[in-house]
């Protein structure tokens, strides 16, 4: 993705979490993770993802 | 959401049918059956074998005695005394949560669906299933708060107020009246062995399955099926006990599919953490706007199970051969043939193997003639069926005779000209091929029995 790209996604990502509200951020994320997942369309990139995102926490 | 069912079976999916019905009819076919006598309010205090018999000690009201068998199968339920005297343990993972069932009865004016409740108003973040049964019983089903015992979800009053709250949510509130409650919880259990020297365990008492999925007696049924006949080929010599190592394999292995399965969905039904409860949920509000998570939804109900390792199959080459049909392992699939008329009804009812040749316009070959014929010699039943000849050309050979002049039948079993399939008494498949030997067929036979 590009730099542009990247920070529209950025922020896109940030106004959902907020506009879910503060009881359903955690079930927005969720979600928002099912739906790219589909968009990725492979098992393994995913798995990797997830693996990434548990780094650092 | 439908459940997927096909045109040629005989029965719709989501048959409703409650266990006293089941338990009559069972006990009035006993009955009529000589070769078996019930004993009420006897109970076993003991078991013990040696390599000949095994021998159970029994009371009675009028004072304990031994009882000898040269076979116990243990049918005794999820708190199986056979299974606890022979102190076996079993495999698998408990699921927290408990559920009450309570089956009410009361005119109500839903259609014959099953509905599901996820975190309704009166009983946040638990389930809630509604259905119809047979003469105006209505079935439902919730989980209890963490916790409750099953003393205080049964008390009468907190009960009622309940099963109201369920009505009151349907927009049905009717008198009604308590049939019968229980509480349970989901297991996903099984023993990893069903075969214990002359004790053969089957049902519940071998393994505790999820009620998600309607699998407790489905299961049951299904290990009958699979253990009776090779018993019945053991007791008459017509195979060796080496046979029912079958059984165990086969049926330990449709255990752990149901385990998987049910866990699955038992995961989705009362997610055991904070994670499968998340996703579970992202799933259900996908659900209102979304069709790509809709698998996830799948109501994974009992069904068949294949075989496809069996020690009693042969001729994998042959059954390679074949793109479709039903293969090695897989138990036979319906045709519809007429008006109250199937395939099933035609061939079900025999006990005893079955071979199924299918014939095209010359009609039967002098081959499968032969080995047909030669099937007759075996020392147990096998029956002959042949599917797209007509009755005299058959004669002689055939014990069924399926003229299937629409070619349904061969068209579901890739029955070209020449095929030929060995049915197990289960209708299960253990060998097929297009072209066979007299020689390839009798080895399938011996196979099939463990010889």
């Amino acid at each position: 993705m590009s730099t542009v790209e990247i920070e529209r996604v950025y922020d896109l990502i940030a106004e959902g979490v907020d506009k879910a509200g503060p009881d359903k951020g955690e079930l927005f994320l969720a979600k928002l993770s099912l739906a790219l997942a589909n968009l990725v369309g492979d098992c393994e990139q995913v798995a990797n993802a997830v693996l990434a995102a548990g780094r650092d926490l | 959401m439908i459940m997927p069912h096909d045109a040629d079976d005989r029965y719709l999916p989501g048959l409703n049918i409650q266990q006293q019905y089941i338990e009559e009819y069972l006990v009035n076919y006993c009955k009529q059956e000589d070769l078996i006598e019930i004993r009420w309010g006897q109970k076993v205090l003991a078991v013990s074998q040696t390599e000949a018999s095994v021998t159970l000690r029994v009371d009675t009201p009028e004072g304990e005695y031994d009882l000898i068998a040269d076979w116990v199968v243990a049918a005794d339920g999820g708190r199986s005394t056979i299974r606890k005297l022979m102190q076996l343990r079993m495999e698998g993972r408990s699921y927290p949560g408990n559920f009450v069932i309570a089956d009410i009865k009361t005119k109500i004016n839903l259609p014959t669906e099953r509905l599901c409740f996820f975190d309704p108003a009166w009983n946040p973040g638990n389930n809630v299933l509604v259905h119809r049964q047979p003469d105006d019983l209505w079935r439902i089903d919730f989980r209890l708060p963490d916790g409750e015992t099953a003393e205080r979800a049964l008390e009468p009053e907190l009960l009622h107020e309940r099963i109201n709250a369920v009505l009151e949510m349907i927009n049905q509130r009717n008198d009604w009246q308590l049939d019968w409650a229980t509480v349970y919880s989901a297991n996903t259990l099984t023993l990893a062995e069903f075969v214990h020297g002359r004790v053969l365990l089957t049902g519940d008492a071998a393994h505790l399955l999820p009620i998600f999925g309607v699998r407790g007696v489905n299961t049951g049924f299904q290990d009958c099926n699979d253990l009776a006949w090779k018993l019945a080929f053991v007791v008459n010599g017509w195979a060796r006990p080496l046979i029912l190592q079958s059984y165990t394999q086969e049926r330990v292995q449709a255990a752990r599919e149901i385990c998987e399965e049910g866990g699955k969905s038992t995961r989705f039904m009362t997610p055991p953490s904070r994670g499968t409860r998340l996703l579970r949920d992202a799933v259900l509000s996908f659900s209102l706007s979304e069709d790509f998570p809709k698998d996830l939804l799948h109501w994974r109900t009992s069904r068949p199970h294949d075989y496809h390792n069996s020690p009693l199959n042969s001729f994998p080459d042959a059954d390679r051969k074949f793109d479709g049909g039903v293969a090695l392992g897989q138990p036979l699939r319906n045709v519809k043939l007429g008006v109250n008329d199937y395939l099933l009804d035609r061939i079900g009812s025999r006990a005893g193997f079955h071979l199924m040749a299918f014939v095209g316009e010359s009609g039967l070959t002098a081959n499968l003639r032969e080995i047909l014929a030669a099937s007759k010699n075996e020392p147990f039943p096998v029956f002959g069926v042949v599917v797209g000849a007509s009755a005299p050309a058959a004669a002689g050979v055939a014990d069924v005779i399926i003229t299937d002049e629409e070619g349904r039948v061969s068209g579901k079993y890739e029955g070209a000209p020449g095929t030929l399939y060995l049915v197990r008494p289960d209708l299960h498949v253990c060998a097929r091929w297009r072209q066979p030997t007299a020689e390839q067929v009798t080895q399938a036979l011996r196979r099939a029995v463990a010889h």
